[in-house]
């Protein structure tokens, strides 16, 4: 095999790159859970949301998530007949309790949970001075506690409000689309405890997973899609008055 | 002629940087975790550490391993859809320990009322009724008996209601 001089000077950064990966170990260290064949998302229903605040509940249970902040939260909307554009929108404690009951049907109302959404090119992990946050191979997107250095800069960068500072540990937090579930064959405690199936997860890089057969078959929708941030959060039923 | 002439400070030179550069290497190999890098720039073992978080929710697989004939109630009823830990709670631990961890019955007109509470604001198509009206005070499980299949008491569904 002949290398030139050129080629030789080419080849050896390109060999410490990848002795370093070699050093790490083997990238599938789980023995049931292949991270390649996983690509999660989300696909939330609007017309079965009833607003009863499981998801915000179950969420706040299973991932210790303290009071006053949220992984996962429900809004309510209100369009009255006369303005369409300009919604009323509540979240009294991110919706944990259900919502206030209203009397008079005017308008229009619809509930709107909201999450994580799991962004393919999230902005929120391009902005991270450390890596400490990141798109995982599977299509999460996760903190490493352990190297955040709380500056925030995540929080104010994600265009969906969805992250804040932990109070007690001073780092960023934020859903984790259940990674310590999803990696053990189990739904987010989010879907598991929807009692409408308004949330469904979706496994994008399964053929059978029924994903792709409602997303064939019904008009879908993300947030600010305006903002390219490839997120995996499908809204199906989605009124134009949502921000 | 010595072409090496003079060139002793040259050298020392470039062992300041030979020996700058080693100790680069070296305070790197120290300060940067093993796993940075394994899938892209953080650190690969955060991924382990998160996946290897207990759970709270058992997930109605478990629950439906043991409790087959609630199981088969709903499966027959309306709630079809409605996971056991929606209305009983997070419940890992029952199903870990069944026997020291007893869950507590959930209150009919709390857990009831949560979803079925009337209002404007819901989709007109889910059954919701107006609680005070509708029950009178009483346990929503005097009429609906069984709230796994919660039809009617006197006219159960098939293989629903006891």
């Amino acid at each position: 095999m002949n290398i030139s001089r050129r080629h030789m000077l080419v080849l050896l950064p390109a060999a410490a790159v990848a002795w370093e990966s070699v050093l790490a170990g083997t990238p599938e260290n789980s023995p049931n859970y292949n991270m390649s064949e996983h690509w999660w998302g989300m696909l939330i229903s609007i017309p079965k949301c009833i607003g009863c605040g499981n998801c915000v509940r179950a969420c706040a249970t299973e991932n210790d998530v303290p009071d006053g902040f949220f992984r996962t939260w429900v809004e309510r909307y209100h369009v009255s007949d006369y303005n369409l554009t300009e919604p009323e929108v509540i979240s009294p404690d991110g919706g944990k309790e259900g919502f206030p009951i209203v009397e008079e049907d005017a308008g229009k109302y619809f509930y709107v949970p909201k999450m994580c959404n799991a962004c393919a090119d999230s902005p929120c992990t391009q902005v991270c001075p450390v890596g400490a946050t990141f798109v995982s191979p599977d299509g999460a997107v996760l903190v490493d506690q352990t190297y955040c250095l709380g500056c925030a800069y995540c929080v104010q960068a994600c265009p969906y409000g969805c992250r804040y500072i932990h109070p007690t540990k001073h780092v960023a937090d934020k859903c984790t689309l259940c990674y310590h579930r999803i990696t053990k064959g189990l739904t987010t405690a989010c879907v598991e405890n929807c009692p409408t199936g308004a949330r469904q997860l979706a496994n994008l890089k399964d053929p059978k997973d029924p994903i792709h057969e409602f997303l064939k078959t019904h008009d879908v929708q993300v947030l600010k899609p305006q903002m390219a941030t490839g997120s995996k959060a499908f809204y199906y039923g989605l009124d134009g008055s949502v921000r | 002629m010595n072409i090496f002439k003079d060139t002793g400070h040259l050298f020392r030179f470039a062992a300041c940087f030979v020996i700058g550069f080693l100790v680069y290497l070296g305070l790197r190999s120290f300060v940067v975790p093993k796993t940075f890098g394994e899938y892209g720039h953080y650190r690969g073992a955060a991924l382990q550490e998160l996946a290897a978080k207990p759970v709270k929710y058992a997930g109605h697989q478990v629950c439906e391993d043991c409790h087959t004939d609630q199981a088969t109630a709903k499966a027959a009823g309306v709630h079809a859809h409605v996971n056991c830990e929606a209305c009983h709670g997070a419940l890992a631990a029952h199903a870990n320990d069944p026997t020291s961890v007893i869950p507590v019955k959930p209150d009919p007109l709390v857990l009831c009322a949560r979803c079925h509470t009337a209002t404007a604001a819901k989709p007109k198509d889910f059954p919701q009724v107006k609680i005070d009206e509708h029950s009178g005070g009483l346990p929503c499980t005097t009429c609906h008996t069984n709230p796994h299949s919660p039809a009617m008491g006197a006219a159960p569904a098939a293989g629903g209601a006891k």
